[in-house]
């Protein structure tokens, strides 16, 4: 069974507070170029954009290439203007989502 | 990569913002490499001294690079990717499996049925219902097998993965198992006499030479400060040593995207050794992985690592 | 006093022989025992692997003393060791510098993974430093930066290199250098061009 991703968020933030989200997610972040033992291409399959929402609102968005590692560690920062939720969401080459939800906590 | 938020775009970290204009997305993993490599790169070619006086102040100079390498991706933990293998661990811990579907929370890890904290501090350990002393992939494997009705056969066949693929379930289920001890040291008392044949074992194996290479452990790790190419070799004959890095394994390895595990890493010495394929759970293997913790005793374990 | 003194010496040279017989006898039921075990952990391999698992005379002393032998035994391993050394039939020592460059690049061959066809490197980067440009170098052997140039490229030191990387422990008793030549890993045609890396004048290796 594939692990569900990982969220780091503070245990709980004050309203103003700045805060650094952590994200983990398993994947092969295939990028095409690697080639099997008899010389032929391994397909690119890679996530190729990250998106987080909070509150429903977009807070922050990456495109990833071929240069991003497998198992893409990613993580930004937010200014934290009251309590929500978070959503996370990964895309797949091809459409498939992973998503993660996650509740802030306010202090 | 756009920022859009409420209020002003913020910085990441002062350590992190010359990464950020090598890589489109900022992954930190890839800019640390390609900042590790740089700075290694940088510090070589930069010497100004290129006779052989100044190959020591070089090889110095060149090891403090890859120490910071190595710090900048150990510097947050939480970006690990083995993580992810200790939360499958978990899961397939407490999830019923096998033919007798049944979770593995009644495996005994040597602390009673179930009880994992502090539990791989104390192994290698002699196990009186295997008749065996056991490290705990040898274990883990043992209790899918007895409680779970797996085919051991099964689960020690090409039982390491490839480059590139996750580690397999046993080794996740050994890698969360040993996570339950982090912060506790190396105490495995090794003191019941199956303990100290298989210490004993372990030792001579250890400085072994065979092979067409006539290569022992010792040939690489019984010395200080050497290196193969760039990669230092820790002298594990010696507790200072062994006692920083035993406890770092199983590890994430960055070269090749996976948790690898200790019975792993032993079966990978032994390939570069020019040795056969050393099965998962051998008593020779554990012989081996006894006199390595023996070595680190008293050292923290801190897993996963990170490595090369 | 002088029957006191003969008995004295007698049971003294008694015990030491006994001693020593036992100790070679536990020696050899704990490498028996030793022996078992290991071929018990590679189930699977074939008669060529499971021969690898155990050192010869040589390796087997060397183990026992942790690679620092009594000045006995290294008498007998480094005049052992030297009869095995095979020299090129045509009596040069020196090949091509830059194939040995290459072969001391690449570690590929006798694994588990690696093919019989393709040529078994020497590996020498892995352990040694060589040229000024490959950075990326080990540090369990010594630097062998201008080891031609240090030794004004003599011809004896020509025969000595060749030795060293032929059979090592014919130098060095219990070195942790393999046996490149003597264990089948290089051939003669492959130790000359890595002598000659090392030798030539025109080699990157002698180069400042």
């Amino acid at each position: 069974m594939p692990a569900k991703p990982r969220i780091r968020l503070p245990d709980s933030a004050r309203v103003g507070e700045v805060i650094e989200i952590k994200t983990l997610v398993a994947h092969a972040m295939e990028t095409g170029i690697r080639k099997n033992a008899d010389g032929s291409s391994i397909p690119r399959l890679l996530l190729h954009s990250f998106e987080a929402k909070f509150g429903g609102r977009e807070v922050f968005k990456a495109s990833l290439h071929t240069g991003t590692t497998a198992n893409p560690f990613i993580s930004f920062f937010m200014k934290v203007s009251g309590p929500g939720e978070f959503e996370f969401v990964w895309i797949e080459d091809g459409g498939a989502r992973i998503t993660e939800r996650q509740t802030l906590r306010i202090a | 990569m756009s920022w859009r938020g409420p209020g002003p775009p913020h910085a990441p970290p002062a350590q992190y913002r010359h990464c950020l204009r090598c890589c489109q997305d900022g992954a930190r993993i890839f800019a640390r490499i390609v900042c590790g490599i740089g700075l290694i790169l940088s510090l070589a070619f930069t010497s100004p001294r290129f006779g052989t006086a100044g190959a020591q102040e070089r090889d110095d100079r060149i090891e403090r690079a890859l120490e910071t390498y190595r710090s900048m991706m150990k510097a947050d933990p939480w970006s690990n990717p083995g993580m992810l293998d200790v939360d499958r661990g978990e899961a397939l811990w407490r999830t019923p499996g096998g033919p007798k579907n049944v979770s593995l929370e009644g495996c005994d890890f040597g602390l009673g049925p179930g009880k994992v904290d502090g539990a791989f501090a104390g192994l290698p350990r002699y196990f009186a219902d295997a008749d065996r002393v056991m490290d705990v992939e040898t274990r883990a494997l043992w209790c899918m097998e007895k409680l779970q009705g797996f085919e051991r056969t099964k689960l020690i066949t090409r039982p390491h993965p490839g480059a590139g693929t996750p580690v397999k379930d046993l080794g996740a289920i050994a890698t969360y198992v040993a996570s339950r001890s982090n912060g506790r040291a190396f105490a495995a008392p090794l003191s019941h006499p199956r303990e100290r044949e298989t210490l004993a074992l372990g030792e001579s194996l250890f400085f072994r030479r065979s092979g067409p290479m006539d290569f022992a452990c010792s040939t690489c790790h019984a010395d200080s400060g050497k290196r193969i190419r760039l990669q230092p070799l820790p002298f594990f004959a010696k507790p200072d040593e062994a006692r920083k890095i035993v406890g770092q394994w199983p590890a994430y390895r960055v070269s090749t995207s996976h948790v690898m595990t200790m019975q792993h890493r032993i079966y990978d010495c032994l390939w570069q050794m020019r040795l056969p394929e050393i099965e998962l759970g051998s008593e020779a293997s554990v012989a081996l992985i006894s006199y390595l913790v023996k070595q680190a005793e008293g050292g923290e374990i801190s897993i996963p690592g990170m490595k090369r | 006093m002088w029957i006191k003194r003969g008995i004295a010496v007698a049971l003294t040279v008694c015990i030491g022989a006994v001693g020593t017989a036992n100790a070679q006898q536990n020696r050899a039921a704990d490498e028996h025992e030793v022996d078992t075990i290991m071929k018990a952990a590679f189930p699977h391999a074939g008669a060529e692997w499971v021969s690898r698992l155990k050192g010869d005379q040589t390796m087997q002393t060397c183990s026992d003393y942790k690679d620092a032998p009594t000045a006995e035994f290294t008498r007998a391993i480094g005049a052992r060791e030297r009869e095995l050394i095979q020299y090129p039939a045509d009596g040069k020592l020196m090949g091509d510098w830059k194939r040995g460059e290459q072969l001391a690049q690449s570690g590929y061959g006798l694994r588990f993974t690696d093919s019989p066809v393709r040529e078994t490197g020497g590996n020498c980067y892995a352990c040694h430093q060589l040229t000024r440009q490959e950075v990326s170098y080990g540090t369990v052997g010594p630097s062998l930066l201008e080891y031609g140039k240090i030794r004004r490229f003599s011809a004896a030191d020509t025969k000595a290199v060749y030795e060293k990387i032929y059979n090592s422990q014919a130098t060095v008793p219990c070195s942790l250098m393999p046996r490149f030549g003597s264990n089948g890993v290089l051939t003669i045609e492959q130790i000359k061009d890595i002598v000659a890396l090392l030798m030539s004048p025109d080699s990157p290796v002698n180069q400042r």
